[in-house]
């Protein structure tokens, strides 16, 4: 065989195996692709050296570099909570009353609250804070439990009918499924609910009806929604005079909430979110209603 | 046949492959060794950590198994593919520590087979997401117009009306245990009686499912209709449990002065 042998074309060796006068070429990795290849292995081992790498069984190498992401990011955590601070602080000491004025601390909500509501709060009440069929409409001065601030930031701590030690609770019993009233009074006292917003649903036709539905109100309702069903925000009973509605205020609606009750839930936000975060989402939300007309 | 490798050295790379790759080349039991070692390099990598699993997996004494309504929950996830776009994994970065919560721990996953940590994030990470809505707002981001309305996320509206599949529970519950997850024979026999109980709120099988599973089993009626079961309040008690498993990871991160030591 003749190793020396050179391709007359390429200048390149063969491998000096022939066949039927068909040579083989010993063509060279290129020398770029070497050059990388080197250099890449030079890194790896390099890098088995600096950082955490090979398993060991019960332990693994940690590499000269000490590098742990897990210490990295509570360190950064704690270095984010530092450069916070000096307005976090301020937000968390402030009353709302001291806050509310300041344009600084106000602007601030305005950023990080917006962040913060769309988090935890808009996959509810919607990226407007408008609400929708079933979620309560955040913008308007319709409030089941209150509308200052105080008060929208304790519902947010222990929420509405949640696990929270401390939860509103409330529950629109289900007259007609438990048999509390009969279907008659059910649609009866719909009706006069449904009047009371829409004073021109009452006719000479239906008037007894709804004058039915008006005592069967005052015996069975009007102990949470008061006689003028204006409501009451220690309990959160909603007031069923206005035009705000959060099931839908239209008659069949309303007949399917009294036979069927409604159970809302708001979660608790005091394990997952700070106090300064609960503060600045509640002036948030105060912002959100203010910008309106 | 080296008389020439002085020359060729000065024709540079031409000269290492003959001078190893012949060599090699030409000693077929030493090729057929060398080609075992490197292509057992990978298998080692990943396989031999699995022997020492045990040891490397943090301790959580309080890590429940998932209820049999929770695991029926986990296999609709995964049969509508939540998982391609939706991870179960938050990383030890700061923004996803700040947004989500305490970075993902391997004990959380230990009953999680197949596990669904997932690669990608068309939606957000789902490891924390228990707790964090309400189940009317967990059950309505499954028409995810309605929340948001430029969402590109398929709705699963049907899920509401199909009544879950409970009967074949105890078998899922024994494939489970085959591989690994402390289920008792108590828990298998009665898997079915547990899915109705823990979406019937006030039914006896309610209680047990308690029992059964401790005092932090959530019971209510998931898709807020609490007289039958669906899949979807199989899905909605599923998710409402990610990240509830156990509490390992907020205590690890309850003290950041003092970071978690690296896994000895």
């Amino acid at each position: 065989m003749e190793v020396e042998e050179r391709d007359p074309v390429s200048g390149h060796r063969t491998t000096g195996h022939e066949w039927n006068g068909i040579k083989e070429l010993d063509t060279p990795v290129p020398r770029g692709v070497l050059i990388f290849l080197v250099i890449t292995h030079v890194f790896a081992v390099t890098w088995w050296f600096l950082m955490p790498t090979w398993p060991l069984g019960t332990t693994y190498t940690k590499g000269l570099l000490d590098v742990d992401q897990r210490a990295i990011v509570e360190q950064q955590l704690v270095d984010a909570a530092a450069e916070r601070a000096p307005w976090i602080d301020r937000i968390e000491r402030a009353s709302f009353e001291e806050i509310l004025p300041n344009e600084m601390l106000m602007s601030i909500v305005q950023s990080s609250g917006h962040q913060l509501f769309g988090d935890n709060c808009a996959a509810c009440h919607g990226v407007d804070g408008r609400g929708s069929a079933n979620y309560p409409d955040l913008t308007d001065d319709d409030w089941l439990w209150g509308g200052d601030v105080e008060t929208v930031a304790e519902t947010m701590r222990v929420g509405v009918n949640t696990e929270h030690p401390e939860s509103r609770v409330a529950q629109m019993p289900s007259f007609g499924r438990d048999g509390l009233l009969n279907r008659e009074q059910v649609n009866s006292v719909a009706a006069y609910v449904y009047s009371l917003s829409n004073p021109d649903y009452s006719t000479s036709e239906n008037i007894d009806e709804i004058e039915a539905g008006r005592e069967v109100f005052l015996t069975s309702c009007a102990a949470c929604h008061g006689a003028n069903a204006r409501g009451n925000q220690d309990v959160g009973a909603p007031n069923l005079t206005d035009a705000y509605w959060i099931y839908g205020g239209d008659l069949q609606t309303i007949v399917t909430t009294v036979h069927g009750g409604r159970h809302g839930h708001m979660p608790t936000w005091d394990e997952r979110l700070t106090n300064a975060e609960i503060k600045i989402l509640a002036l948030y939300v105060h912002s959100l209603r203010v910008e309106k007309p | 046949m080296f008389h020439n490798l002085a020359p060729s050295w000065s024709q540079g790379s031409e000269a290492m492959p003959e001078l190893f790759h012949r060599k090699l080349e030409r000693s077929a039991i030493g090729f057929v060794l060398a080609i075992i070692a490197v292509a057992s390099v990978g298998g080692i990598v990943e396989i031999a950590p699995l022997f020492t699993i045990d040891e490397t997996v943090e301790e959580a004494p309080d890590m429940r198994v998932y209820t049999p309504l929770e695991l029926a929950g986990r296999n609709i996830y995964i049969r509508e593919g939540c998982y391609a776009c939706h991870s179960q994994m938050v990383r030890t970065l700061r923004d996803e520590v700040e947004r989500y919560g305490p970075y993902s721990l391997a004990v959380e996953s230990k009953y999680d087979h197949p596990m669904l940590w997932g690669s990608k994030r068309t939606g957000p990470d789902l490891a924390r997401v228990g707790g964090k809505y309400s189940d009317f707002g967990m059950s309505r981001i499954l028409s995810p117009r309605e929340v948001v309305p430029e969402s590109n996320m398929p709705a699963y509206r049907w899920l509401a009306r199909n009544s879950l599949k409970i009967e074949d529970l105890p078998l899922h519950l024994e494939a489970q245990r085959a591989i690994g997850v402390p289920y008792s024979e108590e828990m298998i026999e009665n898997a079915t009686r547990d899915a109705y109980g823990q979406a019937s709120p006030g039914s006896d099988s309610a209680s047990n499912v308690k029992e059964r599973y401790g005092a932090e089993t959530q019971v209510r009626a998931f898709d807020g209709v609490a007289t039958n079961v669906t899949e979807m309040d199989a899905l909605v008690a599923y998710l409402q449990v990610l990240g509830r498993l156990t509490d390992a990871a907020f205590e690890d991160t309850a003290a950041p002065e003092e970071p978690p030591e690296p896994i000895e």
